[in-house]
C-alpha cells in the first residue's frame, strides 16, 4: 500500500488557550516495501502524522460535520489535503476506517501498557475478533492458529505464554505480546511509535532484528517513528525529519546524515559512525560509507590499503 | 474523551482569577447557601445576575462555562421531573393514583433546575479560574481551625491537590489507551449500547494499572525527597487579601443580605 499525504495540517485544541499547531503542511509519499524511519525531537508531530494513517486523527473533511472554511474577502485558502493510504482516501467520511484500520496497524509507544485481558492468548486474539464481523466471528481452532502464528512471528513460544496472565511476562516479552496483537490481523502496513523506547542496548537489538524479520515474513511496509538514530541508520531503507510540524528532508538515512550540522542544530543526534565519519573528515579523511559498524570499518581498512 | 472540562485551569488573566482562592471558597459556600435560601424568582435572578457579572468578568468564554452544565443535564432534568410528577401540591392540575401534577410541583420543578445550573456553573467557574494549587491552599488555610482537634489538615488538602492534578492526565491517558484499542479494532461509536459498554474494558483495566502503577511511583518520588507534611513546610505562594477581595466580598456580601431582605419583605412563591 502506498502511502501519499499532502498539505497535512493539523492543530490540537484549535481555538482554545491550549491550541498548538502538531501538523503545518506536510507533504510526504510512502512507498509500498519500504522500511521507513520518521525522525524528529518531541513535539515535532511525528506521533500526529502517523496517527492520521490509520484514521485516529480524521481529517476535517472525513468526520461527521465537516467544517467547512470559507475564504474571507482576498484570503487564499491554503489547498485541500490529499490523504491516501492504499486504495483507501481518508479525505472522504465514506470510507471504511475499521477496514482499514485492518490494514494499518500501529504499535503505540510502550505498547505493554494496553494489555488487559486475562490470558496471552485472549489479548492477541482481541484484535482478531473485534475486526471481524459479528456473524462470521472467527472459529476457536481459526483463533489459535493466527494466535500461534502472531505469537511465534514476534519469538514467543505459544505453548509456554498462550494460559499465562499477560502481567506475569517480564517486560520485553510484554511488548513482544503486545506487538503480537496488533500484527495477528496481518496488516500490510506496520507503525511502530518509539518501538525501543525503555529497552537496554540488547533489546533494542532484539526489536531491531524482530522488525526486520517482521518486514519480510508479515507486513510489507514498515515505518518505524524515532528519535534514535543508530536505530533509523541501521535498518531504513528511507527517513523523513520532521521539525516543528514541517517535513525538512526525505532521504536514504546514509544521505540524510551528510546533513549532520543541520540536525545537529534542530538538536538532533546523529548515529554513531556518522560522527567519526564527520570528524575524520574534518581532518582530511573523507570515509564513504553506509551507517553500520560493519560497512565502517571495511572502508576505513579499504583506505588504509589505499594509503 | 477530550471534553472533561470540570476541574480544568483556564489559564487566561482576569479579576476573578486574581482573587484570593479563600475568598472564592467561601463564596461559593455562600452561594450555594444563597440559591437555596432564595424562595422568589427576584431571589434567583439576583444570584443569576451577580455570577453572570462573574462569568464575565472571568474572560472565560461562556460557551465553556456552559459547557460544564452539559455532563450534569441528564441527572437535574430526571431530578425534575420525577418531581412534578411526586411533589404534593394543593392546585392539582391532573392525577392519576399517586402521581400528580400541581401548579406547587412545577414551580417547585423549576426552582430546582435553576438552582443545580447555578451551583454548577459556580463551582464550575471556581475550578476554571482557580489553579489546584491556590485551591488547595485555600482549603487548608480555610480548614485551619480544625488542626486544634488534631484533623489532618494538611494531608487532606494534599489529597486533594493530588486528585485534581491527576485529572488531566487520566484524561489524557485514556484517549491514548483507547486509540491503542482502536487501532486494534475496538467500536467506541457503535449504536449497540451493549457493545460500547463492552468496549470499555479494554481501556478501563490498562487505566487502572496505570493509574496504581502512578500512585505507587509519586508516593516513592515523595519519599525518596522526605517529603514531610505539617508545621515544618514553608509556603512558596502566601495567599493575601487584597483590595480586590475586599470589593468582591462587599459585593457577596450584599447579595446574600439582598436575598435574605426579599425573602423576609417581600417573601416568595413558595
Amino acid at each position: 500500500m502506498r502511502i501519499v499525504a499532502e498539505h497535512l495540517t493539523y492543530t490540537y485544541n484549535e481555538g482554545t488557550p491550549f491550541a498548538a499547531r502538531a501538523l503545518d503542511d506536510v507533504t510526504l509519499t510512502i512507498e509500498e516495501g519500504e522500511f521507513f524511519g520518521i525522525l524528529g525531537h518531541t513535539g515535532s508531530g511525528k506521533s500526529t502524522f502517523v496517527q492520521h494513517l490509520n484514521g485516529l486523527i480524521r481529517l476535517p473533511s472525513s468526520q461527521k460535520h465537516p467544517k467547512k472554511r470559507r475564504a474571507k474577502r482576498g484570503e487564499v485558502l491554503p489547498p485541500a489535503p490529499v490523504l491516501r493510504v492504499g486504495e483507501f482516501d481518508l479525505t472522504d467520511r465514506k470510507t471504511d476506517f475499521t477496514a482499514l484500520r485492518k490494514k494499518v496497524g500501529i504499535v503505540f509507544q510502550y505498547p505493554e501498557q494496553q494489555l488487559f485481558a486475562e490470558t496471552v492468548k485472549d489479548d492477541v486474539a482481541f484484535g482478531l475478533k473485534s475486526f471481524a464481523d459479528k456473524k462470521s466471528q472467527p472459529s476457536a481452532e481459526e483463533i489459535e492458529r493466527a494466535v500461534r502464528e502472531a505469537l511465534t512471528a514476534v519469538g514467543l513460544s505459544y505453548e509456554e505464554v498462550a494460559e499465562k496472565s499477560p502481567f506475569d511476562l517480564s517486560g520485553g516479552q510484554k511488548r513482544r505480546a503486545a506487538i503480537a496483537g496488533v500484527i495477528v490481523t496481518k496488516p500490510e502496513v506496520l507503525i511502530l511509535d518509539e518501538p525501543a523506547a525503555g529497552l537496554d542496548p540488547l533489546g533494542k537489538k532484539e526489536v531491531a532484528r524482530l522488525l526486520h524479520s517482521l518486514h519480510e515474513t508479515w507486513c510489507k511496509t514498515v515505518i518505524i517513528v524515532s528519535h534514535d538514530m543508530d536505530e533509523i541508520a541501521e535498518n531504513c531503507t528511507m527517513s523523513a525529519v520532521f521539525e516543528d510540524g514541517r517535513v525538512k528532508y526525505v532521504l536514504p538515512p546514509r544521505e540524510l546524515f551528510k546533513h549532520a550540522d543541520e540536525l545537529l542544530g534542530m538538536g538532533l543526534d546523529i548515529p554513531l559512525v556518522a560522527k567519526l565519519c564527520r570528524e575524520l573528515s574534518a581532518r582530511g579523511i573523507e570515509i564513504d560509507c553506509d551507517l553500520t559498524a560493519d560497512g565502517f570499518v571495511k572502508a576505513v581498512l579499504a583506505k588504509r590499503g589505499q594509503a | 474523551m477530550k471534553d472533561v472540562s470540570f476541574g480544568q485551569y483556564y489559564p487566561v488573566d482576569s479579576a476573578i482569577h486574581r482573587l484570593d482562592p479563600r475568598l472564592k471558597l467561601l463564596f461559593l459556600i455562600a452561594f450555594i447557601v444563597v440559591i437555596f435560601v432564595a424562595n422568589s424568582f427576584w431571589g434567583l435572578l439576583v444570584c443569576a445576575g451577580v455570577l453572570l457579572l462573574a462569568v464575565l468578568l472571568s474572560h472565560i468564554p461562556p460557551w465553556k462555562v456552559l459547557r460544564s452544565v452539559r455532563g450534569v443535564i441528564f441527572l437535574v432534568l430526571f431530578t425534575a421531573v420525577i418531581n412534578v410528577f411526586f411533589y404534593a401540591g394543593e392546585t392539582v392540575y391532573w392525577s392519576y393514583g399517586v402521581i400528580t401534577v400541581s401548579k406547587e410541583g412545577i414551580i417547585f420543578s423549576v426552582f430546582l433546575v435553576l438552582r443545580l445550573v447555578l451551583l454548577v456553573i459556580c463551582s464550575s467557574l471556581l475550578t476554571y479560574t482557580t489553579t489546584p494549587v491556590a485551591l488547595t491552599d485555600g482549603v487548608e488555610s480555610l480548614l485551619y481551625p480544625l488542626k486544634l482537634i488534631r484533623f489532618p489538615v494538611h494531608e487532606l488538602a494534599l489529597i486533594m491537590s493530588i486528585a485534581l492534578r491527576m485529572i488531566p492526565v487520566l484524561t489524557e491517558e485514556t484517549g491514548r489507551i483507547q486509540n491503542a484499542q482502536k487501532a486494534r479494532g475496538a467500536d467506541f461509536e457503535s449504536k449497540n449500547i451493549v457493545t460500547r459498554i463492552k468496549a470499555f474494558i479494554p481501556v478501563l483495566v490498562p487505566l487502572l494499572i496505570s493509574a496504581l502503577r502512578r500512585a505507587d511511583e509519586l508516593g516513592e518520588a515523595m519519599e525518596a525527597r522526605c517529603y514531610m507534611g505539617g508545621k515544618t513546610r514553608t509556603k512558596y505562594k502566601k495567599l493575601r487579601f487584597g483590595w480586590g477581595d475586599l470589593v468582591a466580598f462587599l459585593i457577596g456580601a450584599a447579595m446574600l443580605a439582598g436575598v435574605i431582605l426579599l425573602r423576609v419583605y417581600v417573601g416568595g412563591v413558595l
